[in-house]
């Protein structure tokens, strides 16, 4: 299982940086939110992959990792969600706003995409 | 009040409260009542000041003191610690923001909606990354300060705002997932984010976590550079502070400065000489990117067309010295670089703020770096100019002399001082010539004075300018008892067992109230 969770931490790491270094606002979004997706899930690993074991004290149970799941990364991995989302938010009004004030959506506006087509 | 010890058993986290309720009082009322709301946030920077200049106070006595934010013991819980690093940190960022909101009054703030009560959060972001002892909320505060600079950033609108959010959002938002990845690592490998726990579990981590520790505290490097403009990653500067509005991008002048507090705070006391297997990891390569920076930055200032490129190179060109200063990696050069780095923040604000006088008193030419009329304001604004550009390139008798001098006579121990030197001084050549350009552009070949006079500012805004600049003479006058400060924080900075004993030692509070002891059973 670690090496499909592994994969998938790759495939959309990739895929991310792929979209990022795109000229068009619109990929550029898709590929940080691909990103942030990705990194959600490392931080979530970094607590290693447990099965069966909550993140809840138990009676009976001895209080170590072995028996429970890391509650901490669950913590961490929520408020880094949080901000992405509110920041892809963000980006999104930007990237609108930059479409409807320069009639382009290259992230360098206008004057880039005449770049880009050699005028 | 400061002796008191209840007001300051909680005192630390007061900077970042205050901003915070503050911004969010804004929030409500900007729109209906703007005096009110900027006297309150004029107000609230003022406070801020002097809570600052309370903390550095106590902070001078060469204590640590922690603070535990809910109670629990660190590491389980968050702390706040203040050292004299992050109490000379705070008191620059309240100088800077009350140039920055003096500036707006009556100007800037009525361009756009809820100036203030961004410029407030953003303060609060900037107070907590200043404070906080704890990595990932270091990058909870980094978020906090990012997101209300984006708001100020697009402040007032405009294609060239646009692109340039664009830009920086993005940017940034690829670096947060950097800092998310080297975050999390380093609680994979280790077990906490405290940074004073770190410090200890990293001393004694086992060999064969060095690959994914080095890799973690490089990939940390990374993400403050980001923020600290760093040679590979400073291209993103020159545009977003050019862009921004002259009160948002004087504000900004401490931005860089959050960055290199983040490497000055992990790379001594993390990763620092006792970091185990990853011990020294930033040293290689801060030194070389910092002389790069330099070196780019100088031609940057000498190829700009623009005041506002012009002043925003000066920035990079002074995170490059101060990255150099904390790359040479002694507690001599820290300290020239923290003298250093009191006086760049504070000239480089004031900068900010004189251009865009300047575009003002020349009408349509604006910032433009050609000859045009200039109106009646030339010799104030030429003064000002004069004093601020001797500031910033480093010529004696202002502060910037003495903090590059310090800077040179420190590298002399290091591993290259001819290197430094060498670098250092012909950039610093190099600014002196084009300033003096700029300045002979704008000032003596403007021709006959226009007849056109800009409207008179209101008073508080044509205060910030002065102000600033007495700050920087300020700093000059006062070099001796600042460069002691500056000395014992290095010092401090570098011994880090105080520190971590501060963090883990403090004890939780008692309770004010016990619920248990008041019911009835």
């Amino acid at each position: 299982m670690s090496l499909l969770l592994a994969l998938g931490v790759g495939v959309l790491a990739g895929t991310g940086i792929y979209l990022l270094l795109r000229a068009r606002s619109f990929d550029v979004i898709l590929g940080l939110t691909l990103l942030s997706y990705a990194v959600n899930l490392f931080i979530f690993l970094m607590g290693r992959v447990t099965v069966g074991a909550p993140p809840i004290l138990r009676k009976d149970v001895p209080a170590t990792l072995a028996h429970y799941a890391d509650p901490l990364p669950q913590a961490l991995v929520l408020t880094a969600i949080v901000i992405s989302f509110g920041m892809t938010a963000l980006l999104l009004a930007i990237a609108l706003a930059a479409r409807a004030e320069t009639g382009s959506d290259h992230v360098d506006g206008p004057e880039g995409e005449s770049r880009e087509n050699g005028v | 009040m400061v002796s008191d010890p209840i007001f300051f058993e909680h005192a630390i986290v007061a900077p970042v409260v205050l901003p915070l309720l503050v911004g969010a009082a804004l929030v409500p009322i900007e729109g209906r009542w703007p005096q009110f709301a900027s006297a309150l946030s004029v107000a609230a920077v003022l406070a801020l000041l002097a809570l600052s200049v309370a903390l550095a106070a106590h902070a001078d006595s060469g204590a640590v003191e922690a603070y535990l934010l809910g109670n629990w013991r660190a590491p389980f819980g968050i702390a706040l610690a203040l050292d004299r690093l992050s109490a000379l940190m705070l008191v620059l960022t309240a100088l800077v923001a009350l140039g920055a909101v003096l500036y707006a009054r009556g100007g800037e703030e009525s361009r756009g909606a809820h100036f203030h009560a961004l410029l407030q959060f953003q303060l609060m972001g900037l107070n907590g990354a200043f404070l906080t002892a704890d990595l990932f909320n270091l990058f909870v505060f980094f978020e906090v300060l990012l997101i209300a600079s984006y708001g100020l950033l697009l402040h007032g609108g405009g294609p060239r705002r646009l692109k340039a959010a664009i830009h920086y959002v993005a940017f940034n938002l690829t670096g947060s997932a950097l800092f998310l990845i080297a975050v999390s690592l380093l609680y994979g490998l280790t077990g906490t984010l405290n940074m004073a726990d770190l410090a200890e579990r990293v001393t004694r981590a086992p060999a064969e976590d060095a690959v994914l520790l080095k890799t973690a505290a490089l990939l940390l490097l990374v993400v403050f550079s980001v923020k600290a403009a760093l040679l590979p990653l400073y291209f993103w500067l020159p545009d977003t502070y050019s862009a921004a509005a002259a009160p948002v991008a004087a504000l900004f002048a401490i931005m860089t400065k959050v960055g290199v507090y983040a490497i000055a705070r992990v790379y001594t006391l993390v990763f620092g000489e006792a970091g185990g297997v990853a011990a020294q990891v930033a040293q290689p390569w801060l030194p070389w990117l910092a002389l790069g920076t330099l070196a780019l930055a100088a031609q940057g200032v000498l190829a700009a067309t623009r005041l506002r490129v012009l002043v925003a190179y000066l920035v990079v060109a002074s995170a490059g010295t101060l990255l150099l200063a904390l790359g040479l990696g002694t507690a001599g050069t820290a300290a020239a670089g923290l003298f250093y780095l009191i006086n760049s923040t504070l000239v480089a604000a004031a900068l900010f703020l004189l251009i865009d006088r300047i575009g003002a008193a020349r009408g349509a030419a604006g910032d433009a770096l050609a000859a045009a009329p200039i109106d009646g304001a030339r010799g104030r604004l030429g003064t000002a100019y004069f004093v601020l550009a001797i500031a910033v390139a480093g010529l004696p008798p202002l502060a910037g002399f003495l903090g590059k001098a310090l800077l040179l006579k420190a590298a002399a121990a290091s591993a290259w001082p001819a290197l430094v030197w060498v670098v250092v001084l012909v950039s610093s050549f190099a600014l002196i010539v084009a300033l003096a350009r700029a300045g002979s552009v704008v000032f003596w070949q403007a021709g006959e004075t226009a007849a056109h006079d800009a409207p008179r500012a209101p008073v508080a805004q044509r205060a910030a300018l002065p102000v600033l600049t007495l700050l920087v003479v300020a700093v000059a006058a006062f070099a001796g008892p600042l460069a002691d400060y500056t000395q014992a924080a290095a010092r401090q900075l570098y011994e880090r067992r105080t520190y971590i004993e501060a963090v883990l030692g403090k004890r939780p509070a008692a309770p004010l109230w016990n619920p248990r002891e008041g019911s009835v059973k």
